[in-house]
C-alpha cells in the first residue's frame, strides 16, 4: 500500500461516481469459482528499512569485497558516477517508449547518439537502438543472414562464447538451421583451412567471435575474404567492447552483434546488459530492432523520431524481421552516457591500460605455469594451463579473497586444466602478484585433484 | 505510468548485488541465488503456476520460450503440431513470435462482446494445433470470461493455453492464471512489478509453466543442493536451451522482488483493485463524450474510438498530440486493431483522483475543440520544442545516424 495516493475517501468517491457499491463488483466478470478469497502467501508487508536490510543481507553473501579476475563475456570496468545520476532521473528512468516522439526528444536524440557512436567504433553504417544482450544479438544477427542469403545453414567458431552458442542453437534448432562448428588451431583462432571446408552453398554466414573466448584476435580481414569468397555473409559478435578502443574494429564484416556491457553496465549477476546489432546501409531492411531517425518537425526544426517500423512486429506481425520490442534502451543510455564520457581518446587511454595490465599478468603468470595461445595478439584476457586443476586452485583463492580465472573444462575438456582470466584498468599490480603468487605455490606442491578440496565453481 | 519505487533502484546498486559476477563461484553467490529463489517463488504464488524461468528478458523474449516449450512438450507427445491459433485483438509480439518457432499463424475472430469468439475456436480447434496464444484481460481490457471453456476446448484436443501475462496488473492477488486453465504463460516485470521503463526497456519476461511442461525449461534451472545451498542445475536432457547467456536480467528481479516486499499480499491486492478502479473511473468519465465500441466490463484499461471526432476529420493521433498540450503523456493510438481509430487508456494505480480528474478535464476539453475549432486539435502539440514530426520523410529516407559536416 506503500506506493498508493488514493485514500479510502477517494476510492469510495470513485465507486460512487462510478455507480457502484463495492470494488468487488469490479471484478465480477471473473468467474466466481477462480476468484482468490484468500491472501497470496507471498511475504508480509516490509518497511522500507526492512527491505533496506534485506538486500544489504544478500549482499554479504554475495563475495562482496573479492578481487576478481573473471571476465569470459562480462567486464568490470570503472563506472563514472555521473551515470547513474543521469540515467536516475524520472524522465529517463521512467519514460514510455518514444513513440511520441514531440515529448520523447531526449530518449529519441540520445537513441540516435547512441548508433552514431556504435557505427564510429565499429566500422558499420547503422547500428540499432539495442538488442537484449550479446548472446540474442548474434542470434538475431544469424537470422538476419539467413533471411538476407535466402540460405539456411550456419557456421559457428567454437571460439565464440560457449554461452552464445548454446543461444544459437535454441534459435536455430527450431527453425530447422543446420550449424557447423569450426574448430580452432594451436594459436586459439579459427583454423582457417579447416573452417573452409565447412561452408558450403547452403552456407548463409560464418559467425565468429573477435576478440574471442580465449581473448585472442582473430584476423578478421583473412576470414572476411574466405567467407565471402563463397558469397555468404561474415557476422562478427564483439563481447568485450573496451578492445574497440585499440583494436582495429572488424570492418570487413556484414553484420556485428555486439555486447556492450563494458561501456558502464554493471555486471549485476549477468544482466540488465547491452545487445547491439551493426551492420551496412544496404541491410537495414532486414534489421531487426528499433531505430531512431532524424526527420523535420512542419517548421522545418531538425528531430528524431522512431522509424523504418514496418520491419517490425507492431506493423508487420508474423511477417516482421524480430518479435524484439521492448529492448534494453535504459541500459544503452547508460553506455551513450560512457562513451561520451570517454571519448575518442579516453576509450583508446582505457583500453591501452587493459593491455599493460594484461601483458603484465601473462608475463607473470608464463614465468609459473603455461600461457596458452601465446604467440597470437590478444586484449584483457588470456588462458592458463596449470598442473592442478583450476577449481581447486580457485577453491584455495577464494580463502585468500581472490576469484581466480574462469576454468574451461566444462566448455573445452581438450584443453586439460585451463582457465581464462582477465585483468582491466581496474586490477592493480599487487593483486596480480598475489594472484601469481597463490597460483604458483599452488603449482609447486600439486595435489592430486581429488584430494584436494574441490569446489564446484558456477559455471 | 506505473511508479518506479526509488528504494527499488537503491537496492539494485548495493554492493554485492550490483557488482556480482555471473561467473563467480556458487558458494559466494548465494545471496544472488537467494533472491531468485524468493521472487520464483513469489511468482508462482502469484501466477497459480508450478515451476518458473527468469531468463527471458523481456515479454515478447518470454513468448518465445513459452512457445518453445510447447513446441518440445508436443514433440516429446510424439506429436508435433504446425499452428497456433492468436486473437485478432492480440499484441504484435504474439504473430511474430510463432513464425520465429516456426509455427503458422492462424487468426480467431473475436466476438461482438470483445471476447474470443467461442463457436470460432471451437470450429478451428483440430489436433494440429499446438497452443492458443490468449491475452486475458486482452488488449480491449475485457476479461475472457467464458475461460473455462476456452481452456477445455483447447485441451479436449490436446492443445496447451499459453496466455501473455503483460496484463498481469489486473489480476494479481485476484485470481491467478494456474487455477483457470493455463498451462504457459510470461510476466512483463516491467509492467506489472514496477521495473523501470527506462524509454523501452530493459524488460524481463519470466515464464511460469504446469508441472507437465517442467522438464522443458530452458538451462540452467535453480536448485535447492544436498548440503542446503542453491545452486544451478545445468544437466536438463530434454529443455528448450538457453535462450540468453549467464541467468536473465537480474538487477530487474532485484527490483520486482523489493516491489512485492513493499506491497505484501494486500498491497498487491490494493494495487490490482485501484488499478482497475482507474480505468473504470475514466471509463465513466468519458462515456458519450468518446465512443465505446465495447461495453463489456473493464478492467485495468479501457478502449474508446475516435468515431465521433473522426466526422471533424480529428484522429486518434491527434487527440494525443493535443493530450500533450493539456499536460498529459498520452494514451495508446491506434492499438488494438480491431478497434479502428483505438484510444487505449491504462492509467495503472499510480495516478491520484485529483489526476483523473484532470485528465478527464481535459479529454473532454478536447472534445469540444473538435467540434469548435478541429484546426488547433490537428495541429498540436503546440507547448512542445518540435512540432509534429515528419515520419513519413524520415523512413522514406532514413538518416540513421550523424555525420561530420564535409
Ligand atoms: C499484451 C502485450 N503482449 C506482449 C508485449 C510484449 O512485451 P515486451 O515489450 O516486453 O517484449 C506487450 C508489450 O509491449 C503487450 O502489451
Amino acid at each position: 500500500m506503500r506506493y498508493l495516493p488514493k485514500s479510502p475517501a477517494d476510492r469510495e468517491a470513485m465507486l460512487k461516481a462510478i455507480g457502484l457499491c463495492s470494488v468487488d463488483e469490479l471484478f465480477a466478470p471473473i468467474p466466481a469459482e477462480y476468484r482468490l478469497s484468500r491472501d497470496l502467501k507471498i511475504p508480509r508487508q516490509m518497511a522500507e528499512s526492512e527491505i533496506v536490510d534485506y538486500f544489504r543481507q544478500r549482499s554479504r553473501e554475495n563475495g562482496e569485497g573479492y578481487t576478481s579476475f573473471l571476465g569470459a563475456g562480462a567486464y568490470s570496468h570503472y563506472r563514472p558516477v555521473i551515470i547513474d545520476s543521469l540515467i536516475s532521473r524520472g524522465e529517463f528512468l521512467t519514460a514510455y517508449t518514444p513513440y511520441q516522439a514531440e515529448i520523447s526528444q531526449g530518449t529519441l536524440q540520445s537513441i540516435f547518439e547512441f548508433q552514431t557512436m556504435i557505427c564510429e567504433l565499429t566500422g558499420m553504417e547503422v547500428a540499432n537502438a539495442s538488442m537484449y544482450d550479446g548472446s540474442t544479438a548474434a542470434a538475431e544477427a544469424v537470422m538476419m543472414a539467413v533471411r538476407l542469403t535466402s540460405r539456411r545453414s550456419v557456421v559457428v567458431a567454437r571460439s565464440l562464447h560457449p554461452e552464445y552458442r548454446e543461444v544459437l542453437a535454441t534459435y536455430a534448432t527450431h527453425q530447422g538451421m543446420p550449424l557447423s562448428v569450426a574448430s580452432f588451431g594451436d594459436d586459439g583462432r579459427l583454423n582457417l583451412t579447416e573452417f573452409e571446408k565447412l561452408i558450403t552453398p547452403e552456407t548463409a554466414c560464418v559467425l565468429i567471435q573477435s576478440p574471442n573466448f580465449f581473448g585472442s584476435i582473430e584476423d578478421v580481414a583473412a576470414i572476411a575474404e574466405i567467407v565471402h569468397r563463397h558469397d555468404a555473409m561474415l557476422v562478427v559478435s564483439i563481447a568485450e567492447a573496451v578492445s574497440l578502443g585499440i583494436v582495429e574494429p572488424p570492418r570487413q564484416a556484414d553484420v556485428i552483434a555486439m555486447e556492450a556491457q563494458s561501456f558502464g553496465v554493471p555486471l549485476g549477476f549477468g544482466g540488465p546488459y547491452c545487445g547491439v546489432i551493426a551492420t551496412r546501409e544496404k541491410f537495414v531492411r532486414q534489421m531487426p530492432g528499433r531505430l531512431v531517425g532524424q526527420t523535420v518537425d512542419r517548421q522545418g526544426k531538425r528531430g528524431f523520431v522512431l522509424t523504418l517500423a514496418t520491419r517490425e512486429q507492431h506493423i508487420r506481425r508474423e511477417k516482421a524481421t524480430s518479435n524484439i520490442c521492448t529492448n534494453q534502451a535504459l541500459v544503452a543510455l547508460m553506455v551513450n552516457i560512457f562513451m561520451t564520457v570517454y571519448g575518442k581518446v579516453g576509450l583508446k587511454e582505457l583500453a591501452k591500460q587493459n593491455l599493460a595490465k594484461t601483458a603484465y599478468a601473462a608475463g607473470t603468470f608464463s614465468e609459473h605455469g603455461k600461457v596458452l595461445f601465446a604467440a597470437s595478439p590478444r586484449f584483457n584476457e588470456f588462458v592458463v594451463q596449470t598442473k592442478e586443476d583450476p577449481y581447486a586452485i580457485n577453491s584455495r583463492l577464494l580463502g585468500h579473497k581472490v576469484i581466480g580465472g574462469f576454468p574451461l573444462k566444462k566448455f573445452y575438456p581438450e584443453l586439460g586444466n585451463a582457465a581464462l582470466w582477465c585483468c582491466t584498468e581496474l586490477t592493480t599490480r599487487s593483486a596480480i602478484d598475489t594472484a601469481v603468487g597463490l597460483v604458483a605455490e599452488s603449482e609447486r606442491s600439486v595435489r592430486s585433484p581429488k584430494e584436494a578440496d574441490v569446489e564446484e565453481v558456477t559455471r | 505510468m506505473k511508479y518506479n519505487p526509488r528504494v527499488n533502484e537503491a537496492v539494485a546498486r548495493v554492493e554485492g548485488i550490483a557488482n556480482g559476477h555471473p561467473y563467480q563461484p556458487e558458494k559466494i553467490s548465494q545471496g544472488a541465488l537467494q533472491i531468485l529463489k524468493t521472487l520464483s517463488e513469489c511468482l508462482i504464488e502469484i501466477t497459480g503456476m508450478d515451476a518458473i524461468t527468469l531468463q527471458p528478458a523481456a515479454g515478447a523474449h518470454g513468448e518465445m520460450t513459452g512457445l518453445l516449450i510447447v513446441r518440445a512438450y508436443h514433440h516429446s507427445q510424439g506429436r508435433p503440431r504446425k499452428k497456433v491459433l492468436i486473437p485478432d485483438s492480440a499484441h504484435g509480439t504474439n504473430p511474430a513470435t510463432a513464425a520465429m518457432v516456426d509455427y503458422a499463424v492462424e487468426n480467431l475472430k473475436s466476438d461482438s462482446r470483445g471476447m474470443v469468439d467461442i463457436t470460432a475456436l471451437e470450429a478451428q480447434m483440430s489436433e494440429d494445433v499446438a497452443a492458443l496464444m490468449l491475452t486475458n484481460p486482452n488488449t480491449l481490457g475485457v476479461f475472457e470470461q467464458e475461460i473455462h471453456k476456452i481452456a477445455d476446448i483447447l485441451h479436449a484436443k490436446g492443445g496447451l493455453l499459453y496466455m501473455d501475462g503483460a496484463n498481469m496488473n489486473a489480476l494479481v492477488g485476484k485470481v491467478r492464471p494456474g487455477d483457470f486453465g493455463v498451462d504457459v504463460m510470461h510476466l512483463n516485470l516491467h509492467k506489472t512489478f514496477s521495473t523501470p521503463h527506462g524509454g523501452g526497456g530493459p524488460g524481463s519476461g519470466p515464464v511460469a509453466i504446469k508441472k507437465k511442461l517442467e522438464p522443458f525449461l530452458p538451462a540452467p534451472v535453480l536448485m535447492t543442493k544436498s548440503d542446503g545451498t542453491l545452486g544451478f542445475e545445468y544437466n536438463r536432457p530434454q529443455s528448450v536451451g538457453r535462450v540468453r547467456a549467464f541467468y536473465g536480467n537480474f538487477g530487474m528481479f532485484v527490483r520486482a522482488l523489493a516491489y512485492i516486499q513493499a506491497n505484501g499480499p494486500d498491497g498487491l491486492r490494493q494495487t490490482t483493485e485501484d488499478a482497475v478502479l482507474n480505468a473504470n473511473y475514466i471509463r465513466k468519465g468519458l462515456e458519450g463524450t468518446y465512443d465505446l465500441p465495447y461495453s463489456t466490463p473493464t478492467m485495468h484499461e479501457v478502449v474508446f474510438s475516435d468515431k465521433v471526432q473522426a466526422k471533424k476529420g480529428v484522429r486518434t493521433m491527434d487527440i494525443a498530440k493535443r493530450l500533450i498540450d493539456y499536460g498529459f503523456h498520452p494514451y495508446t493510438t491506434a492499438f488494438p486493431l480491431i478497434v479502428p481509430g483505438a484510444l487505449m487508456i491504462e492509467p495503472t494505480e499510480s495516478e491520484s483522483k485529483e489526476e483523473m480528474d484532470l485528465f478527464i478535464e481535459a479529454m473532454k476539453s478536447i472534445a469540444e475543440e473538435v467540434q469548435e475549432d478541429p484546426q488547433t486539435v490537428l495541429d498540436a502539440p503546440h507547448s512542445t520544442r518540435v512540432s509534429r514530426l515528419d515520419e513519413t520523410a524520415a523512413a522514406r529516407k532514413p538518416v540513421l545516424r550523424w555525420k561530420p559536416a564535409v
